[in-house]
């Protein structure tokens, strides 16, 4: 497999690099991981800060900005970040107004925000946390480590980051959170597994006419293995697994999320089925986002993400935003 | 007896087992993970014997509680936290004295598995490090080669278990028919205690 890398031990921190010389908006801390706004900490201002294994892009660095993270600490490719990231984030960050975590329900996050939540909290930082779990594809979630966290954390960094922004408290942008997090939920699909710039071979073994459902943001294979379908099919089983799990009765905000090497021209062709299913089935559409943002490496395929809004959540979706992958109203 | 040299010795055996094991471990991770288990842990205990040498830290508790920080500060994932607390409540576990009796070991290693399960939340039969783990801290009240071989029977048989914890778990019945990497490695972690000993 070709990469335009030099070497696989130093891709993070080549990218990292990268977005330094991108973004002088940023601080970009190579040696240590960690990327944080340029003004922070903001007077006054709860800190969010989020981290996971690299290899999603742009969540989460390129999502680091005013209205939205405070702070992204980068692991290596699909390995969560270490503790020492989060904490020396946490300490950039707060201005004593605390911190709150944004993690991804994946047990090697979980475990390192855990640890730093103790260690920063120990240096005198007050720490929230909310648990990201919305992806319907898991079914089982007494036997497994539980929902993963995909598409959602999109709309949980945006939303609370907005309220962040506007002043709200601690325990204020972690309400929102949550309520986000548990209003969303999320299917995706492979049309190719992904190859980890260590390994050089794809993650998982998917034959040509092939497709995985219900696949996760790392590789990992899916629930079921199907012959390839269309579009329109696969949006079908996608938005019917989603609303088999929630029954919205507000507008919802609608992430359409491709998983890095499927084309917009595909990606748009998936939103008008997914817009047409949501339609039949009366589901309003409040707000569309269409685009790679919480990707799987170089892996074909596309997620559908649906939030249920209440006016409040809409108008703080609204609300400006200015990061490297995400940017409106300013 | 066993001093400092000796869980110097076991950090170090580690090190090059894992380095000579990498690709077989992050080869099973690979059907039912995301393909990184050892070049996660060899970063790891490769940074563990540095910090090893550059330190000295001088009893055998002080050894196993900076190879556990080392490991929670330089793996990242679920392995690092959980390798970092085994190694660091074992430490712990065996305080300040400048030599240990092997069951006072066997009790300190028992003390750091609990940790892990407490952390994990996994339990015997998960098909996790777990599985390599109590059937080889149970063997070593009879030697450090009982230990071994009861590790490697234990990450064995893993294979036609269904994972409950990890991200092999997401598989559901498809991580049948697949050995466990965490319980591979720990295998390799108990089977460096017999080249520690030099037996």
């Amino acid at each position: 497999m070709k990469m335009l890398i030099n070497v696989a031990e130093t891709v993070v921190a080549d990218a990292l690099r990268g977005m330094a010389a991108a973004h002088p908006e940023l601080t970009v801390d190579v040696e240590n991981r960690v990327i944080v706004r340029r003004d922070a900490p903001v007077a006054g201002k709860v800190g969010l800060v989020s981290g996971g294994g690299s290899g999603h892009e742009p969540l989460h660095g390129g999502f680091v900005g005013p209205g939205m993270l405070s702070a992204a600490c980068p692991g290596e490719v699909f390995t969560s970040p270490v503790p020492d990231q989060m904490v020396r984030a946490a300490a950039a960050v707060d201005s004593g107004a605390g911190v709150l975590f944004i993690v991804k329900n994946y047990t090697g996050d979980v475990l390192n925000f855990d640890m730093a939540a103790e260690l920063a909290e120990e240096e005198g930082i007050q720490i929230a946390k909310v648990l990201v779990n919305d992806d319907v594809a898991v079914t089982d979630s007494l036997y497994t480590a539980g929902r993963r966290g995909t598409g959602a954390t999109l709309f949980v960094e945006k939303i609370a980051g907005a309220a962040a922004e506007e002043g709200a408290p601690l325990e204020r942008v972690q309400a929102l959170a949550r309520q986000v997090n548990e209003n969303s939920r999320s299917f995706g699909v492979a049309l190719s597994a992904c190859t980890t710039p260590a390994k050089g071979s794809p993650t998982f073994d998917l034959p040509p006419g092939e497709l995985e459902l219900g696949v996760g943001i790392h590789g990992e294979p899916g629930r079921e293995r199907r012959a390839m379908m269309t579009s329109s099919e696969i949006a079908d089983f996608s938005v019917h697994a989603i609303l088999e799990d929630m029954n919205p009765r507000n507008p919802v905000l609608l992430l359409v999320n491709g998983m890095g090497a499927t084309p917009l021209l595909e990606l748009y062709g998936y939103n008008a089925e997914v817009q047409r299913l949501l339609g039949e089935r009366g589901v309003p559409v409040a707000r569309t986002l269409v685009g790679n943002y919480v990707t799987s490496l170089d892996m074909a395929g596309a997620s559908v993400t649906l939030c249920q809004v209440d006016e409040e959540l809409l108008r703080l979706w609204d609300a400006p935003v200015k990061t490297p992958g995400l940017r409106w109203g300013v | 007896m066993l001093d400092a040299d000796f869980f110097r010795r076991w950090m170090t055996a580690t090190a090059a087992s894992v380095d000579r094991e990498a690709e077989r471990l992050t080869a099973l991770d690979s059907p039912i993970g995301d393909a990184d288990h050892g070049s996660n842990l060899q970063r790891g205990f490769t940074a563990v014997v540095a910090t090893l040498e550059k330190e000295a830290p001088d009893t055998p508790g002080a050894v196993l509680m900076l190879a556990g920080r080392q490991l929670v500060s330089t793996v990242g994932g679920a392995s690092g936290p959980l390798y970092g607390t085994l190694l660091r409540r074992t430490g712990k576990a065996l305080g300040d004295a400048a030599e240990v009796t092997e069951e006072q070991f066997t009790d300190a290693l028992r003390t750091g598995i609990d940790a892990v399960m407490a952390l994990g939340g996994a339990v015997p039969g998960d098909a996790t490090m777990i599985d390599a783990l109590v059937p080889a801290v149970d063997a070593l009240a009879d030697s450090f080669g009982a230990a071994k071989t009861a590790a490697e029977e234990g990450a064995v048989a893993t294979t036609p278990l269904q994972a409950r914890k990890g991200r092999a778990s997401y598989l559901g019945e498809r991580s049948i028919g697949h050995q466990d990497p965490g319980a591979t490695s720990s295998a390799l972690l108990i089977a460096a205690l017999l080249e520690a000993a030099g037996e």
